[in-house]
């Protein structure tokens, strides 16, 4: 699975559990706008630490928070390419 | 060191002294109240009489119903308790009794303001009852009044116009609201409801010059397209801990503001505001003497100041200890000339400024019948400050053995056992079955990570 559809499915995992609707994901989707509030970005954050074995947030000092999905999907993948990891297979 | 303002009696009779009331303002996205109004005008019509001397409930919907019932109260009530939004109705009734109120002052109570008879009663002292959190879910009322709320007479020149993503309800919205009236300056509140977008618009268009909030609300801020709306000259983060890297975020974002966090409680008051940029506070503050005075007792940081609570009604526990300081319970440790703080003594988790008791969470939990125990704990989030996480150990018959398929149905049964029984903030994030959980040696479970 590619980092973005590991993304994208989480983010669907925890819409469902809390009964809420979503917008089609595409990448200028403001996160916020998405219907997961910020408690929900965060269990987002630390469930793909859990799969990931990374969270890019605690990486430095120096982050950008992301504003749009584009933007949280493009920050994981320079994390995961800063690793030596390739964003296309990362699950 | 700041100076403390000037005595004042009443918010009112502060409203009453300052010359420029006429030109300053509260503003929502409904309605602009003039402050020179308050003090000529009454939101409670002919009712006012009736609230004198008496404990009253402030319970409102929105927050500029409850800024206005404040004012009126101030003074005149003998005891105001502030009804913060998230109240349920069984921990309300508990607040009645022993807070032993006698009138509520609920949103249509409170009317459009209309010319008032100066009351010719005597004014009060009035004593103000701020509720935060407790161990068992019921929350502690804690006891102050106008001096000890008072906040710091801030040093600005210029125009001032506040906003804050805190409730006025709240410690650190109630101390927005309170140097706007007692101070200077007007204040644009948020709405109930009203998203963070929204709210940087009317701030922006207002002109907002000093904007507070927590660390997790400046996060969610930066996460919003709508941050570029404001161009404040000060940003202030109080009620969690500020890491580096939100202090860096801000500074980027919002280069001609000065950036300062704060320590502050609604037990222990106003402690300190760090201006330097960087995580932590100085070392040389603590062991100093002053207005407000810190000490570090056991690797927990305590403040003595006027402005602590006088103490905590319907509880015998004391406040301060035997030197006269509030113990915060917040962990600190010194590395090199700094001190930084590692989270709660206790264990309470604060999730974007809201707190957590692990013992109520775990109760919960513990209420389905597959669970043998379960352990809460924090776990550190760069964008709410932390998150709650449950370990669980399931009982043999539930547990050993069972296929994938149960446990995922176990999973969901208890997550929607706690969104039955708990608000949103304290729903564990991550739930994990584990086969033990680690034993301190007291026979406390090890909460601390």
């Amino acid at each position: 699975m590619s980092l973005k559809a590991v993304v994208v499915s989480q983010i669907r995992e925890i819409a469902e559990e809390d009964a809420r609707s979503l917008p089609p994901l595409t990448d200028d989707l403001v996160l916020l706008d998405s219907g997961l509030d910020s408690l929900a970005i965060a269990i987002l954050v630390a469930r793909l630490e859990e799969t990931l074995g990374f969270d890019p947030f605690t990486e430095s000092d120096e982050v950008a928070y992301p504003v749009t999905l584009g933007d949280f999907i493009a920050f994981y993948e320079h994390a995961a390419a800063s690793r030596g990891l390739d964003p296309q297979r990362a699950h | 060191m700041s100076t403390l303002p000037h005595h004042v009696d009443s918010i009112r009779s502060a409203l009453t002294d300052a010359a420029d009331a006429g030109r300053r303002f509260l503003r929502t996205a409904a309605a602009d109240v003039c402050l020179r109004d308050l003090v000529e005008a009454t939101s409670l019509g002919g009712r006012a009489a009736e609230f004198a001397g008496r404990s009253v409930l402030v319970a409102t919907r929105t927050q500029l119903a409850a800024a206005l019932a404040l004012v009126e109260l101030d003074g005149l009530a003998r005891r105001i308790v502030v009804c913060t939004p998230d109240l349920t109705p069984d921990h309300r009734a508990e607040i009645f009794a022993k807070a032993e109120v006698d009138e509520v002052v609920s949103e249509q109570d409170v009317r459009p303001l209309e010319p008032r008879t100066p009351s010719a009663g005597p004014r009060v002292e009035t004593e103000w009852i701020l509720l935060t959190s407790g161990t068992t879910g019921v929350p502690k009322m804690i006891v102050h009044t106008l001096a000890s709320l008072t906040p710091v007479r801030s040093p600005e020149d210029g125009e001032v116009v506040w906003g804050t993503f805190y409730d006025i309800r709240r410690y650190g919205g109630l101390q927005i609201l309170l140097r706007t009236l007692l101070g200077r300056g007007s204040f644009v509140m948020s709405d109930t409801g009203e998203a963070t977008g929204a709210y940087l618009l009317r701030l922006g268009a207002a002109g907002a010059t000093h904007v507070s909030g927590t660390p997790s609300h400046w996060r969610r801020v930066l996460m919003t397209p709508e941050s570029r709306a404001i161009a404040p000259r000060y940003i202030r983060l109080s009620g969690e801990i500020a890491d580096q890297g939100i202090l860096n975020a801000l500074h980027t974002a919002y280069p001609r503001a000065a950036v300062s966090h704060a320590f502050a409680s609604t037990e222990a008051g106003l402690g300190f505001e760090v201006d330097d940029g960087l995580e932590g506070f100085p070392a040389h503050l603590v062991g100093g003497s002053g207005d407000v005075q810190l000490r570090v007792r056991d690797g927990s940081l305590r403040i003595r100041s006027s402005r602590n609570a006088a103490g905590r009604l319907a509880d015998t526990s004391p406040l301060v200890d035997d030197e006269g300081f509030v113990d915060t319970g917040d962990a600190v440790e010194r590395r090199g000339d700094r001190y930084y703080f590692l989270g709660r003594l206790s264990g309470t988790i604060n999730v974007g400024g809201l707190k957590i008791h692990p013992e109520e969470v775990e109760a919960t939990i513990n209420r389905h019948p597959a669970v043998r125990m379960s352990m809460v704990r924090s776990k550190k989030s760069r964008i709410t400050g932390a998150l709650v996480t449950a370990d669980v150990v399931l009982k043999r018959e539930a547990g050993s053995g069972a296929h994938d398929d149960a446990l995922t149905d176990l999973h969901r049964e208890i997550l929607a056992l706690c969104r039955e029984h708990l608000a949103p903030h304290k729903i564990p994030g991550i739930l994990r079955f584990v086969s033990a959980l680690d034993i301190a040696g007291a026979g406390k479970l090890a909460r601390r990570a």
